[in-house]
């Protein structure tokens, strides 16, 4: 075991594991049922504080303040459906990702759209950027009608809660960039997969918790 | 080696864009009906909250299963997954008692 | 030769991890060894400051009436105090054995990442640095271990003390989420072949539980710091009376970390004991399975217990009933782990070395904080105990005499297999029974002051109402804790150097890591054992004592897949490369990524001194210095 042969060998082989899976997958299914308990102490404080702003804006219901200003109910349904759908499509465009790499140069993927990783790569970043441009547009149309991060218990909430998703998904986008460089730089295969399905369960993860938040903060009042 | 035997597993077992485009289908069907209902009278019955929570729920579901591939992975993750979500849900839980109208004394 | 055929000669293997000399080395070092020792001296130096901080407060509480200190610095003091002990020297001790151990123990060259774990340390000591330093300048955080908002918020805390000590807690919260994730990923993965989850040593295994209750445990109290910081620097509202906020929104979130986070203090002392007892009954664990189980339990209920610490706010009757069920609960995990630790010494041949008196003197302690511990789990009665002495004397006896126990004994047991020497047996038992004795001056006496009323918190007492004799008491036998303390840091650094040099197999232990070299060779195991049974080490050499527990035959398959080879021990003469192990490479990047991190909270503090451009600055600054870092460390290989 001593030989230069038997070194060089030892550095091809993957290092030996209890379950013949990667680490960096159990670390990210870890990070992600950790996640899990971060998520859900800030929708249970939005939860908890549903309801109880003492002054408007409200999320679901008109207010007037003292001096007789009027303010609507803030949430706009439509346009975050749109975002929310955009989410959706975005982890639709990164299983598609990912199949394109597990795939590379097979027969039906080779030289098609469905085997080009760094377009799909490309696209989820993209769809990514676009649902982070609906909540840029969101935050600043509500700071507008009148609502802030210190307007109100809703105001804290709502904005801490979407603005930690929201970071959320900017990692994730960074993170897509950067596979989608090094795909356009050196190509990504079969052995680069890892790579591109640990960040396809980040990504995934994040699309999960906008769903309980449309659902928690959008479409129940 | 012990690494390659998995993923041979992996490929045999992954969807493929013909499931995956109907789970897609199937998830912007679902979001479609949440907001639906929203601008309906059903909004004001009490069935309303319960309906939009399982809908949720079952998108949830469907994209930690199919999308994160829960559902074709080692068994492992899915304890590690549900460990954690079992715990977060209970606490969840927890804490809207505590501070529902339920608890807090008169 | 004048030296006898028995004694070996101190001669640490070729591969030493110790073989690296210089500061440079240290500070890139990846060696999980090597990390496990940065901790150990880091926790024991804090564990000391925080020991100074109790003494200054027991010189003022020794006599009524007294004023060492102003009643600002008194809160200080305390508060330091709790915070110090909690997270700068308990938390870091256990990881100081979960990164020695853990590889060692499971038949594993290193953690899952060897990166990641520099960094962990690297935060750590920085965070604690970033919030000791304050109290030489009469800043330090005052608002208690566990920072109760309204009060920490800035109408009523507006200096920098409560600043520091949320960013300080955000940062080594991060510390221990990023090794909870690397020692879930190695426990899972790194594992010998043959060692199946069942056949795991019981500190492994308690560290595993540990670890869980970690990454589910920080994101809580992550989020509470979050909306506290927010309060305090945007002006959110979150725990904001006037806007309608819940005053109890803090403590549940507190405490739904708080609770899982004492169970994270004591279960590696727990798993320590359960190494040291059966190595001197010279029998293997009593009721593994048990202890194995009750150990996962207590992870899962532990999440279901917080509000006990809450019940004088008034949560009502239902609230408080359910609660009280559970926490009555969690008790029975717990003494079962007492009763089989007493079976193990049962018909053992028990040899008295000091790991084995401290482990017996966790199981005493530990037990009679557990008792106070079940008489607080009735709210009535809590209700006269909570904030009272009588608390401050249950959890000294399950965090000293518990979890402070538990690790001098693993210090004393582990020392040789870290150190190559053994340390001093007359000294260690100095140490042993001038803390046991002054533990229980110290503590003991403040269950009586606590029922006669004694509030905590509180900087003088009028005399006369009962609690003068136990406060001197109490104070007579803090001076004797910082003198047995000193026995126990002479002991240590003489030992360092010329303590009886130790072989592979200090103590006739039954676990892997005794199997190679003291200190190891930075490799571990040239190879890979396969393991056959829970004391593989005694299957080899004490087969008599594994008789009675499940065996099996070596697997042909993993042996060559994992280039295995049966249990055995080794000598360490060979290097890394002449055994053509790759190892991995030194690297100062996550030094430099632990500095930025704090540099991004550090920033944040000038804005409440009105230097918002300063503090966007070093913020940002140390940001893309973060950012910078961690691409050139996800781009860089490991070995």
């Amino acid at each position: 075991m001593a030989s230069a042969a038997a070194v060089a060998e030892h550095h091809e082989h993957t290092h030996y594991t209890t379950t013949g899976l990667d680490n960096r997958k159990v670390a990210i299914w870890a990070f992600i049922g950790s996640e899990c308990m971060l998520f859900v102490s800030l929708i249970s404080t939005y939860l908890i504080y549903k309801g109880k702003s003492i002054v408007g804006p409200f999320p679901h219901e008109t207010w007037t303040a003292p001096d007789g200003h009027k303010f609507n109910a803030i949430l706009n349904i439509p346009v975050t459906t749109q975002s929310t759908f955009v989410l959706l499509m975005s982890s639709l465009a990164m299983v598609l990702a990912l199949e394109a790499v597990e795939n590379t140069g097979k027969p039906g993927y080779a030289g098609k759209i469905r085997g080009n990783a760094s377009f799909w790569l490309g696209f989820t970043a993209v769809l990514g950027m676009t649902f982070l441009g609906y909540q840029a547009f969101e935050f600043t149309s509500f700071v507008h009608e009148g609502l802030t991060i210190h307007t109100n218990l809703f105001g804290s909430s709502f904005f801490t809660l979407t603005g930690f998703h929201g970071a959320h998904v900017t990692a994730g986008v960074l993170w897509l960039l950067t596979l989608m460089s090094i795909s356009m730089k050196r190509g990504l295969t079969q052995k680069d997969a890892l790579l591109v399905d640990i960040c396809a369960l980040y990504w995934h993860f994040v699309d999960v918790v906008w769903i309980a938040i449309f659902t928690l903060v959008y479409l129940i009042k | 080696m012990n690494d390659h035997a998995p993923h041979a597993d992996h490929e045999h077992e992954h969807p493929t864009w013909k499931q995956y485009k109907w789970v897609a289908l199937i998830l912007t069907l679902v979001t479609v009906v949440e907001v639906w209902i929203y601008y309906t009278p059903f909004k004001e019955t009490p069935y309303y909250v319960p309906t939009l929570l399982v809908l949720s729920a079952f998108k949830f579901a469907t994209v930690v299963l199919y999308y994160m591939h829960l559902k074709y992975d080692h068994k492992l993750f899915k304890a590690l997954f549900t460990g954690p979500l079992i715990i977060a849900g209970c606490t969840a839980l927890a804490l809207l008692a505590l501070f529902s109208h339920l608890a807090i004394p008169e | 030769m004048a030296t006898t055929a028995a004694t070996p000669t101190f001669a640490p293997p070729a591969a030493a991890s110790y073989e690296q000399s210089g500061i440079w080395s240290w500070i890139t070092t990846v060696d999980h060894k090597r990390i496990g020792a940065l901790y150990l001296y880091t926790a024991l130096f804090f564990f000391m400051f925080g020991g100074l901080e109790a003494g200054i407060i027991r010189w003022q509480l020794a006599l009524p009436n007294q004023h060492v200190v102003s009643a600002e610095m008194y809160n200080q003091l305390f508060t330091m105090h709790g915070t110090t002990m909690i997270f700068l020297a308990v938390m870091p001790l256990s990881a100081a054995f979960f990164n020695f151990l853990i590889p060692l123990q499971i038949g594993a060259r290193d953690v899952a990442f060897p990166r990641l774990n520099a960094f962990s340390y690297w935060v750590y000591v920085l965070g604690g640095t970033f919030m000791t330093l304050p109290i030489f300048f009469g800043n330090a955080p005052n608002g208690g271990w566990f920072g109760y908002a309204p009060l920490t918020t800035m109408p009523y805390a507006p200096g920098l003390n409560i600043d520091f000590w949320v960013m300080g807690l955000q940062i080594l919260g991060i510390s221990s989420l990023a090794a909870a994730f690397n020692f879930i990923t190695t426990i899972i993965n790194m594992r010998a072949p043959g060692m199946t989850l069942m056949r795991m040593p019981v500190f492994t295994w308690m560290s595993f539980v540990v670890q869980f209750l970690l990454v589910l445990a920080f994101p809580v109290i992550t989020i509470a710091l979050v909306f506290l910081l927010f309060d305090r620097f945007f002006g959110t509202n979150f725990y904001e009376i006037a806007a309608g906020a819940d005053p109890l929104l803090w403590q549940h979130l507190f405490w739904v970390f708080g609770h899982p986070e004492v169970y994270i203090l004591i279960l590696p002392a727990f798993g320590i004991v359960s190494e040291i007892l059966p190595t001197f009954s010279r029998k293997p664990l009593f009721g593994y399975n048990v202890v194995v189980y009750s150990g996962i339990m207590i992870g899962f209920l532990g999440f279901g217990v917080w509000a006990h610490h809450m019940f004088a706010v008034g949560m009502g009757a239902t609230a408080d009933t359910i609660f009280a069920l559970t926490t009555m609960l969690i008790g029975i995990p717990t003494g079962v782990k007492i009763f089989n630790w007493i079976a193990t010494m049962w018909g053992g041949q028990i040899r008295f070395a000091t790991p084995m008196k401290f482990a017996i003197g966790l199981i005493a302690l530990f037990t009679i904080g557990g008792i106070s511990g079940v008489m607080h789990s009735s709210p009535p009665a809590d209700l006269q105990q909570t904030d009272t002495y009588f608390v401050v004397a249950h959890f000294h006896y399950v965090l000293f005499g518990g979890s402070i126990m538990g690790i001098m004994g693993g210090i004393y047991f582990y020392f040789p297999k870290i150190t190559g020497r053994y340390m001093s047996e007359v000294l260690g038992t100095w140490h042993f029974w001038t803390t046991f004795i002054a533990m229980n001056l110290t503590f003991f006496p403040m269950h009586f002051s606590g029922m006669l009323g004694m509030p905590r918190r509180i900087y003088t007492y009028d005399a006369g109402q009962g609690w003068d004799t136990f406060n001197m008491i109490s104070s007579v036998g803090t001076a004797m804790l910082i003198a047995s303390t000193l026995i126990f840091v002479v002991n240590f650094l003489k030992s360092r150097k010329s303590g009886e040099v130790a072989p592979n197999d200090a103590w006739g232990a039954g676990t892997l890591e005794w199997s190679i070299p003291s200190p190891p060779p930075d490799y571990n195991f040239a190879e890979i054992p396969v393991v056959t049974s829970r004391y593989p080490l005694w299957d080899l050499k004490h087969p008599e004592r594994t008789a009675g527990i499940a065996h099996s035959a070596p697997d042909i398959m993993t042996i060559t897949d994992a280039h295995a080879v049966p249990v055995h021990e080794e000598t360490g003469h060979k290097t890394a490369a002449e055994l053509g192990i790759p190892m991995p490479f030194n690297t100062v990047k996550p030094a430099i990524a632990a500095a930025a991190l704090v540099g991004m909270f550090a920033g944040l503090l000038f804005m409440h001194q009105n230097k918002f451009a300063v503090a966007m600055t070093i913020t940002i600054g140390s940001a893309m210095l973060f950012v910078g870092t961690l691409y050139a460390w996800l781009t860089s290989p490991l070995e």
